[in-house]
C-alpha cells in the first residue's frame, strides 16, 4: 500500500484536493492534532502534501476564516484545493509551527525523500531520519535499505532501523540492533545505547549495549580530539594574525605599540566599509577580495602616518613611546565611535563562509574558520617572502639589527622605519578584516587582542617571527584544551598565570636571539 | 625585563623637533575635547519649568549591542510626554551619561546624576551587575531608579522599580515549556551562561526548580564565559558531546551583550539545529540579532514578555511610533527599526513615573515611590500592566517564541493573563521568611 503511495507520489501525480479534514486539523488542531494531521497528509502520498507541509515548516500557511492557504509574498494558493487565490483576504492568521511540529515535518519528507533517485536528497534524508525518527516509519526505511547502495546513506539508514527496533522486536533482532549500533561512529548512536543500557532487562542484551557503547565511545572520543584540535589551531591562527603585526612593530623594532589593537580595529572598520560598497555595487559574496587589500592598505597607511608623525620622535624612550601610543589608542577609538557609532556594526559572512563542512559524525568544521586558518597561513607566509627574499625586508632586518652599520652602508633608516611600521600595522589591518568573520566589530575591538598580542609576542621570544609562530599555536591549544576541562572563564586565568610564571623563569621568551643582536 | 630587550634606536632631539611635538600634543588635547564635547549631551531648554530624568545606559563597551536602543526608546517616551505638555506642566529634561559597560563607572554617573544634576529619576542599567554597583548609591541619596531588564529577582530595593521580569515571568516558564511535549520534552539541561551575577544566581534557582522536578544532578552541565568572549568552539562541542550523553537536550542561555553573536553564528556554523537541541536564551531579543544570519537558528527560542511580532492594536501603534522616531531622529537603526522587551520595559517605565508623579502632584521621590504602586498602563505586549502594590514589580504576561528565519520571533506558548512577580524566587533556601515588599528603614526614621 504505502509503495504504491511512494510511487503516486514519485511519479507526481495531477493535482487533486487533499484531505480537507487533514489540512483543517493542520491549521485549526492542537500540536498532537496537528501531528497526527501531518501522519494522514503523509500517507495521503499527495505530492501537495509534501509542499504544504513544507510551507507549514517554513511559515508560509496562513489561515483567513475557514480558509487554509500557502501565501509565498503577494501570492496565494488555497491548500485544499491547491487553486491560485486571485485576491489575497486582508485578514490573515499564521499557522504557527513548533519545534516538535517542524521536527514531525522534517520526518515526513525525510521519510518521503528516502526513494529520490538524487543521492545527495537521499543522504539528508537519512540524515534526517537518524536524529530520531517516529517507528511508524520503520517499513518505509526497511524498503528503503534493500535498494540502497551508496556508502553514506547506507549506515545511517541501518542505525535508523536499529534504533527502532530497539524500542520493540524481538531479542534476536534487538541484540542485531545494538551490535549494528556498536559498529556506527554517529553521536546519536551513543545516546540510543545509552538509553537501551539502561532500560534493557535481559543481562545479555545489556553486556552486549555496553560493549557496543565502549566502542562508540572510543570512535567519538577520536572526533571530539579532532574537533579539539581544529579549536586550537583555528585559536592559534586568529592568535598569530593578530601578533604578526605586533611581532614586526615590536618584536623587530622594538616599539610598544599600545595602539596595534585599534590598528585591527581599523582593518575591521574598513572590511565594514568596503563590504557596504560591495553591497551597493551587487557584488556582496565578493567583498573580501577587495576587504582584504583595503584593510591593509588602510591600517598601514594609518601606521605610516603615525610613525612620521609620532612614534620616530620617541625611538629609544619606551616609556613616552607606551603613554604616546596608549593615547594614540584611546583618539583613535574616540574617531571610529564619533565616525561609526558606539554601536558594534555589522559584517555579514559572505554564503561560502557560513556553515561548515561535517568531516566526522560529531565534528563539523565551519568554513569561517578554515578559511582564517589559510589566511594566516597565507599571511604568514608572504611576510617571510618580504623579510627574507626582498630588498625592503634586508633593509629592515639590517635596520633592526645594527642601526649604525645598516645607516653606514647607506640604508635609509628613517624611511625603511617607516615602511616596517607601515608593514607591521597593514598586517594588523589583515587581522581586523579575518576578526569580522567570527566575531563583533566595535571600536573597542582592539581591546580584546592587545593584550593576547603582546602575549603571543613576549611568549614567543622577541624579535623571533618563528617565537611568534609557535607561542600562537601552544597558546591556542593550551587555551581551548583547559576550556575543555575547565570552561572558558578559568582557562584564560590559567593561561594568563601561566604566562606570567613563564616570563619569571625564562624573560626572553620560548625562542631567545643569540649573538650581537641579542646584547643590544 | 621587556623594556629591556629593546634594540636601541635613533633617539632625536631638537628645537624644531620640540615644537612640533608641543603643537602634535596640543592638537591632541583639542582633538580629545571635541569628542569629549561630543559626548556630552542634553540641549539647554529655556522658559519653560523643567524637570531632569536621568538616562545611565552603556552607549560603548560590549552592552553597547543592547542598551543604546533603550537610551533611544527612553528619549522618545520623554519627547512623546513633553510634546504633550509634560509632566505637571514641567517639561522633562533628560540627562544622558554613558557609563562604557564598566560597572563602577556606573555608580560614579549615578552619583553624578543625583548629586549634580539632580535628577527626580533615573531609567538606566542592563546588566545586574550595574544594577547591583549603583544600588548602594540610590539608597544612600533615595534616587528613583527604574529598571528596565528581566534579572535573577533576590532583590527589593525601596530605591528601584523593576519593570522587567523576574525569574517566575521568564526563566521558570521557559524551562516548563520546554520540560512539556511541545516544548520536546527536554530531560537534560546546559546552563550557559555570562560570568556575572544574573546568570549565576537564575542558574541556580534553575537548578534548584530542576531538581524539584526530579532532574539529577548529572543530567545539568553548567559553563560560563566572560563578558565579550567571542570564541564558542569548544562550548559548543561540549554541548554536542552533552546532548549525545543521553536523552533529550536543552540549552538555557543567559549570555549577555555582544557574545551572542559570535554564540548564534558559531551555533548555525556547527549545525546544532533547535529540532536536536534548542536553546532558550533570556537576553537576546530582535536587537540582539540584528546582525545575525538566523536562517540556521530557525526554531531557537527566547522567552520575553515582550515580541515584536505581537498582533495588538498597542503593540501596532507603539511600533509606528518608534519607526517614525528613529527615522526622525536619523538613528542608526532607522532601516530596520526593531522593537524588543526592554525597550517596552523602559517605555512603560517613564509612563509609570509620570503617571505617579502626576498623582502623588509632586517629584519628591517618596511621594511619586508611594504614588506609582498599582499605576497601570496599556502596554504594547496587549497587556494592561500593573506596578505591584507592595513588591515594586510589574505583573507580566510571559510569552515564549522561536525564532523565524527574517530574526522575528513566532509566539508559541504565552501565559493566560499577567502573572505577579516572586522576586524572592522559592527555589533559594530560605527566601521563604523573606516579605514580598521593600524594608522601609528610611521612613521609619522619619
Amino acid at each position: 500500500m504505502r509503495i504504491l503511495l511512494i510511487a503516486l507520489w514519485l511519479a507526481a501525480s495531477p493535482a487533486f484536493a487533499l484531505d480537507p479534514a487533514a489540512v483543517e486539523k493542520l491549521a485549526f488542531g492542537d500540536s498532537d492534532e496537528k501531528i497526527e494531521a501531518i501522519g494522514a497528509l503523509v500517507a495521503g502520498g499527495d505530492p501537495r502534501a509534501a509542499e504544504l507541509l513544507q510551507a507549514f515548516s517554513d511559515g508560509e500557511v496562513q489561515t483567513s476564516g475557514k480558509r487554509v492557504l500557502i501565501v509565498r509574498g503577494e501570492e496565494g494558493v488555497d491548500a485544499v484545493t491547491g487553486e491560485k487565490v486571485a485576491q489575497l483576504p486582508a485578514e490573515r492568521e499564521d499557522v504557527v509551527a513548533n519545534n516538535r511540529l517542524r521536527g514531525a515535518i522534517a520526518g515526513a519528507l525525510a521519510a518521503l525523500k528516502l526513494f529520490s533517485a538524487e543521492r545527495d536528497e537521499r543522504l539528508a534524508a537519512a540524515r534526517e531520519l537518524s536524529g530520531g525518527a517516529d517507528a511508524s516509519i520503520l517499513p518505509l526505511v526497511r524498503k528503503a535499505l534493500e535498494k540502497e547502495a551508496d556508502p553514506d546513506v547506507k549506515p545511517l539508514l541501518e542505525m535508523t532501523a536499529a534504533a527502532m527496533e530497539l524500542k520493540g522486536g524481538s531479542k534476536e533482532s534487538r541484540l542485531a540492533a545494538i551490535r549494528m549500533l556498536g559498529s556506527s561512529s554517529h553521536p546519536n548512536a551513543k545516546s540510543l545505547l545509552l538509553e537501551a543500557a539502561a532500560a534493557e532487562a535481559d543481562e545479555d542484551l545489556k553486556l552486549e549495549a555496553q560493549k557496543s557503547l565502549r566502542a562508540v565511545d572510543g570512535r567519538l572520543a577520536w572526533g571530539e580530539w579532532l574537533g579539539l584540535g581544529f579549536a586550537g589551531v583555528s585559536l592559534g591562527s586568529i592568535l598569530l594574525l593578530a601578533a604578526l603585526g605586533l611581532a614586526i612593530t615590536y618584536g623587530l623594532m622594538g616599539v610598544i605599540n599600545m595602539a596595534h589593537g585599534e590598528l585591527i580595529m581599523i582593518g575591521a572598520y574598513t572590511t565594514y566599509v568596503v563590504q557596504g560598497w560591495m553591497r551597493d555595487a551587487g557584488l556582496f559574496e565578493w567583498y573580501l577580495a577587495a576587504a582584504v587589500p583595503a584593510a591593509f592598505l588602510v591600517s598601514g597607511a594609518v601606521g605610516m602616518a603615525l610613525e612620521r608623525s609620532v612614534i620616530r620622535w620617541l625611538y629609544g624612550r619606551p616609556l613616552e613611546t607606551l603613554l604616546a601610543t596608549w593615547g594614540i589608542s584611546l583618539v583613535l577609538m574616540q574617531a571610529v565611535r564619533t565616525i561609526f557609532g558606539a554601536q558594534n556594526v555589522q559584517v555579514e559572512n559572505p554564503a561560502f563562509m557560513s556553515g561548515g563542512i561535517q568531516v566526522l559524525a560529531n565534528v563539523v568544521l565551519p568554513w569561517n574558520r578554515i578559511a582564517i586558518i589559510f589566511f594566516a597561513l597565507a599571511v604568514l607566509a608572504a611576510m617571510w617572502l618580504l623579510l627574507s627574499r626582498t630588498r625592503l625586508g634586508l633593509y629592515i632586518r639590517g635596520v633592526t639589527q645594527n642601526r649604525a652599520m645598516a645607516s653606514c652602508v647607506g640604508v635609509p633608516t628613517a624611511r625603511v622605519d617607516t615602511w616596517a611600521f607601515g608593514l607591521g600595522s597593514g598586517i594588523a589591518g589583515l587581522a581586523g578584516c579575518a576578526l569580522t568573520q567570527i566575531g563583533n566589530v566595535g571600536p573597542d575591538l582592539g581591546q580584546g587582542y592587545i593584550v593576547d598580542s603582546f602575549m603571543v609576542v613576549v611568549f614567543g621570544g622577541v624579535g623571533q617571527l618563528a617565537g611568534t609562530v609557535y607561542a600562537a599555536l601552544v597558546l591556542g591549544f593550551a587555551n581551548k584544551l583547559l576550556e575543555s576541562w575547565s570552561g572558558a572563564v578559568i582557562a584564560k586565568i590559567a593561561v594568563l598565570v601561566f604566562i606570567i610564571f613563564f616570563i619569571q623563569r625564562r624573560p626572553q621568551g620560548l625562542f631567545a636571539l643569540r649573538g650581537r643582536a641579542a646584547e643590544t | 625585563m621587556v623594556f629591556g630587550a629593546f634594540p636601541k634606536l635613533i633617539s632625536l632631539k631638537g628645537k624644531g623637533i620640540a615644537m612640533k611635538r608641543r603643537s602634535f600634543v596640543k592638537a591632541l588635547t583639542l582633538a580629545a575635547s571635541v569628542a569629549a564635547i561630543g559626548l556630552g549631551s542634553s540641549a539647554a531648554l529655556a522658559q519653560q519649568k523643567t524637570v531632569k530624568i536621568g538616562v545611565l545606559h552603556s552607549l560603548s563597551g560590549t552592552m553597547a549591542i543592547s542598551e543604546t536602543v533603550l537610551k533611544d526608546v527612553v528619549l522618545m517616551a520623554v519627547d512623546e510626554i513633553n510634546a504633550k505638555g509634560g509632566v505637571m506642566g514641567h517639561k522633562i529634561e533628560p540627562v544622558v551619561v554613558d557609563p562604557a559597560s564598566n560597572w563602577p563607572l556606573f555608580a560614579e554617573k549615578a552619583r553624578q546624576l543625583l548629586t549634580q544634576d539632580k535628577v527626580a529619576a533615573v531609567f538606566g542599567c542592563w546588566t545586574s551587575v550595574s544594577r547591583k554597583s549603583v544600588l548602594p548609591v540610590f539608597e544612600e541619596l533615595n534616587g528613583l531608579l527604574f529598571y528596565p531588564v528581566q534579572y535573577e529577582g533576590e532583590e527589593i530595593s525601596k530605591n528601584v522599580f523593576y519593570t522587567g521580569a523576574a525569574p517566575n515571568q521568564q526563566a521558570i516558564p521557559a524551562v516548563e515549556y520546554l520540560m512539556s511535549k511541545d516544548g520536546g520534552a527536554a530531560k537534560r539541561w546546559v546552563l550557559l551562561g555570562t560570568d556575572y551575577v544574573y546568570p549565576r544566581t537564575t542558574n541556580k534557582i534553575l537548578r534548584a526548580f530542576l531538581k524539584s522536578k526530579g532532574v539529577a544532578d548529572s543530567d545539568i552541565m553548567e559553563d560560563y564565559t566572560p563578558f565579550g568572549h567571542a570564541d564558542y568552539q569548544t562550548i559548543i562541542a561540549r554541548i554536542k558531546k552533552f546532548s549525545s550523553e543521553g536523552k533529550k537536550t536543552a540549552v538555557v542561555s543567559t549570555i549577555n551583550g555582544d557574545s551572542n553573536v559570535p554564540f548564534y553564528k558559531e551555533l548555525g556554523n556547527q549545525g546544532l539545529k533547535a529540532t536536536d537541541v534548542p536553546v532558550v536564551a533570556f537576553s537576546v531579543g530582535e536587537e540582539e540579532l540584528r546582525g545575525v544570519d538566523t536562517k540556521p537558528l530557525v526554531g531557537h527560542l527566547a522567552a520575553w514578555n515582550y515580541f515584536m511580532s505581537l498582533k495588538n492594536a498597542e503593540n501596532d501603534a507603539w511600533k509606528k511610533k518608534w519607526a517614525a522616531y528613529t527615522k526622525a531622529k536619523k538613528l542608526a537603526y532607522a532601516g530596520k527599526p526593531l522593537t524588543n522587551d526592554p525597550m517596552e520595559a523602559a517605555y512603560i517605565g517613564v509612563y509609570m513615573w509620570k503617571q505617579a508623579v502626576e498623582k502623588a502632584k509632586s517629584f519628591d521621590v517618596d511621594k511619586v515611590r508611594v504614588a506609582t504602586y498599582g499605576q497601570t498602563f496599556k502596554a504594547p505586549s496587549g497587556i494592561m500592566s500593573k506596578m505591584d502594590e507592595k513588591n515594586h514589580h510589574l505583573h507580566k504576561a510571559v510569552f515564549i517564541g522561536e525564532v523565524k528565519g527574517d530574526g522575528q520571533f513566532n509566539v508559541v506558548w504565552k501565559t493566560k493573563g499577567p502573572v505577579k512577580a516572586q522576586p524572592w524566587s522559592p527555589f533559594i533556601a530560605g527566601n521563604d521568611k523573606k516579605k514580598d515588599e521593600p524594608a522601609l528603614m528610611a521612613e521609619k526614621k522619619k
